[in-house]
């Protein structure tokens, strides 16, 4: 795309530094794990006795761990559940922060504040804990993890996005859809969401760089990734055992996952200072995660 | 005063109460047979359904929910449907890991996050500043149990001054040991969580460095760092309150992955050990009394800055 056709936005997320960074390490992220499906270096999940804790090296860059399986092709296919969990955990929470910002927001008084103080209460529950209620449950799989986050940071979005949705029901341009007929709905769909887009996109990638760590957490306590599905979380569990002997080993999935969060959290940093404008560099809040994994 | 400490004490109670159903009734969804548990595979239908009726798993759901916080409010947290244990006397028995652990790893992380703070805005613009903001950001990103193993690797495997996980059988009547292995824990949750702060710690000096008092400060006579150091930072005092609140149920969080990774027999352990056992009363006392704790510390959080906060005094809830 020719620079001068790019919005704006997207003009000033590519010359910041470490927007870039952030792009690129997503962009990395989803391609690696694009490839996997159709080929990693060796197969992940085949086990060779013979030539187990191999080191870095040729033909196993990375090594092989206790079983003999290669490091890098696990490390490749664990970007696929990262992927599945950040994107399926996104989707999930756009679900549930779109409905109840909109429930917060747009409804009769009563219903409006009885979202907003319920919303107040939920904020307070951590991720884990929603994960370990759906896993108490359920039992483990990556779909409980892809649920808690998407519900735990769905509330935090509406949270953010509901005072918005407000301010722009307002506007001008909104009272005039109502008045050319528009419903409720018709005007939430085409004047409302995409003028709260940007917040939520924002949100959106923060709550991504969780859902990877949550991802790692939940499957290392064995209630996310299942033995069959490769996991960084997983794996970390697995080479912990033999961490006295084969250290180096834990490195490659913690790098893993470490990039990825934070190209995660600088991508949303990037968006968000690329989108508000009334936002200067001297009184910029910092968003504060709670440490999931 | 009065006025905000009832408003916000109601929302506490409210909070308690949602918490409470929303937790019960996720946990009754799609229960677990527990009871099918107990009785094993080769119990008969009439063994389980008596086993069920023994558990009370029978009654209606609202006189479950009923009993159960009927028995909260007269300080009975319920028994194990496992064990048939006090859940009360055993999370009793698990504080004297969690409680120290949280209090350690809060400790490191203010220790971390403070001076680092100030001195990463005081420097902002050189090179100092930028590196210590770019640490902050990297460290922030590592997940806990990473961390946490490569914390192992240095002190324990190579350098071998602290053991690799374990808690001793003695407790705190060896005070030195129990302390010796909280360490490397505490260390971990107190890293990665004092990083994250220290951008918010950033922040808030940023902000107070822009504040009018500081600039009248600078305006007669003092450098600008000597205004920012000398009427700044008691202003970030504030925040550091509101850093506070939102650490503990970091820490708390952090403390469950953590213990099972060091094997430390504290409440994020058995949380975990009872939800893979679908222990459902012992699970669902146990969430409440974590939740409970956030929104209490939430509380005390929110009056201490309403008291110290001037601004805030004429504002409603």
């Amino acid at each position: 795309m020719p620079r001068r056709l790019m919005p704006r936005w997207l003009r000033a997320l590519l010359s910041s530094g470490t927007g870039l960074f952030g792009v690129i390490v997503v962009l990395l992220i989803a391609l690696t794990a694009l490839v996997s499906a159709f080929w990693t270096p060796f197969d992940p999940m085949i086990s060779d006795v013979r030539g187990r804790w191999a080191d870095p090296g040729w033909p196993h860059v990375l090594g092989t761990d206790g079983t003999g399986r290669d490091i890098l092709s696990l490390v490749m296919a664990g970007a696929r559940t990262t992927v599945f969990v950040a994107v399926g955990s996104g989707v999930v929470a756009t679900g549930v922060g779109v409905a109840l910002a909109a429930l917060g927001a747009l409804t009769a008084r009563w219903m409006r504040e009885t979202v907003a103080v319920l919303v107040d209460i939920l904020i307070a529950f951590p991720v884990l804990m929603i994960a370990m209620m759906i896993s108490a449950v359920w039992g483990g799989s990556l779909w409980v993890v892809v649920l808690s986050v998407g519900i735990g940071f769905g509330v935090s979005i509406a949270r953010v996005t509901r005072p918005e949705l407000r301010r722009v029901q307002q506007s001008d341009f909104v009272v005039a859809g109502r008045a050319n007929g528009l419903t409720t709905g018709q005007n939430l769909v085409r004047h409302l969401l995409p003028n709260v887009a940007p917040v939520f996109i924002v949100q959106l990638s923060w709550s991504m760089a969780v859902a990877v760590l949550a991802e790692a957490g939940l499957s290392y306590l064995g209630f996310g990734a299942t033995l069959t599905e490769a996991s960084w979380g997983t794996l970390l569990a697995d080479l912990q055992r033999y961490i006295g002997v084969h250290p180096l080993t834990v490195v490659w999935p913690g790098l893993a996952i470490t990039i990825t969060v934070l190209g995660l959290n600088l991508l949303g940093d990037a968006l968000r200072e690329a989108t508000d404008p009334t936002l200067s560099h001297r009184s910029a809040q910092v968003h504060v995660p709670v440490v999931v994994a | 005063m009065l006025r905000y400490a009832l408003t916000r004490g109601v929302l506490l109670i409210a909070g308690l109460l949602v918490s409470s159903v929303v937790i019960f009734f996720t946990l009754r969804v799609l229960p677990g047979d527990v009871a099918q548990l107990i009785a094993g595979t080769q119990a008969s239908p009439d063994q389980v359904e008596a086993i069920r009726a023994s558990l009370g798993l029978d009654r209606p759901l609202l006189a479950q929910y009923t009993d159960w916080i009927g028995g909260i409010l007269h300080g009975d947290l319920g028994t194990s449907q496992l064990s048939g244990a006090s859940v009360g006397a055993e999370l009793a028995e698990k504080a004297r890991v969690t409680w120290p652990l949280a209090l350690m790893s809060m400790t490191i992380a203010m220790l971390i996050a403070a001076p680092f703070g100030v001195m990463s805005a005081v420097l902002r613009g050189r090179a100092g500043g930028t590196a210590m903001n770019v640490a902050a950001q990297a460290v922030a990103a590592v997940p806990v149990i990473w961390a946490g193993m490569m914390l192992v690797v240095v002190f324990a495997h190579w350098l071998g001054w602290l053991p690799a996980q374990g808690f001793p059988r003695t407790g705190w009547t060896t005070p030195g040991r129990a302390f010796e292995s909280l360490l490397l824990p505490a260390m971990t949750i107190g890293i990665v969580e004092g990083a994250m702060l220290m951008r918010f710690v950033r922040s808030a000096t940023l902000q107070a460095a822009s504040q009018d008092f500081v600039r009248t400060a600078a305006a007669k006579g003092l450098t600008r760092r000597q205004a920012l150091i000398r009427h700044g930072i008691p202003a970030v005092g504030l925040s550091i309150v509101t850093v506070l609140g939102v650490q503990v149920a970091g820490i708390i969080v952090g403390s469950v992955v953590i213990e099972q990774l060091f094997t430390l027999p504290g409440i994020g352990r058995m949380l975990v050990t009872d939800v893979g056992t679908r222990d459902l009363v012992k699970v669902q006392s146990e969430l409440l009394v974590l939740t409970g704790f956030v929104l209490v510390i939430g509380f005390l959080v929110d009056l201490v800055h309403h008291a110290i906060d001037p601004r805030q005094r004429e504002e409603a809830v």
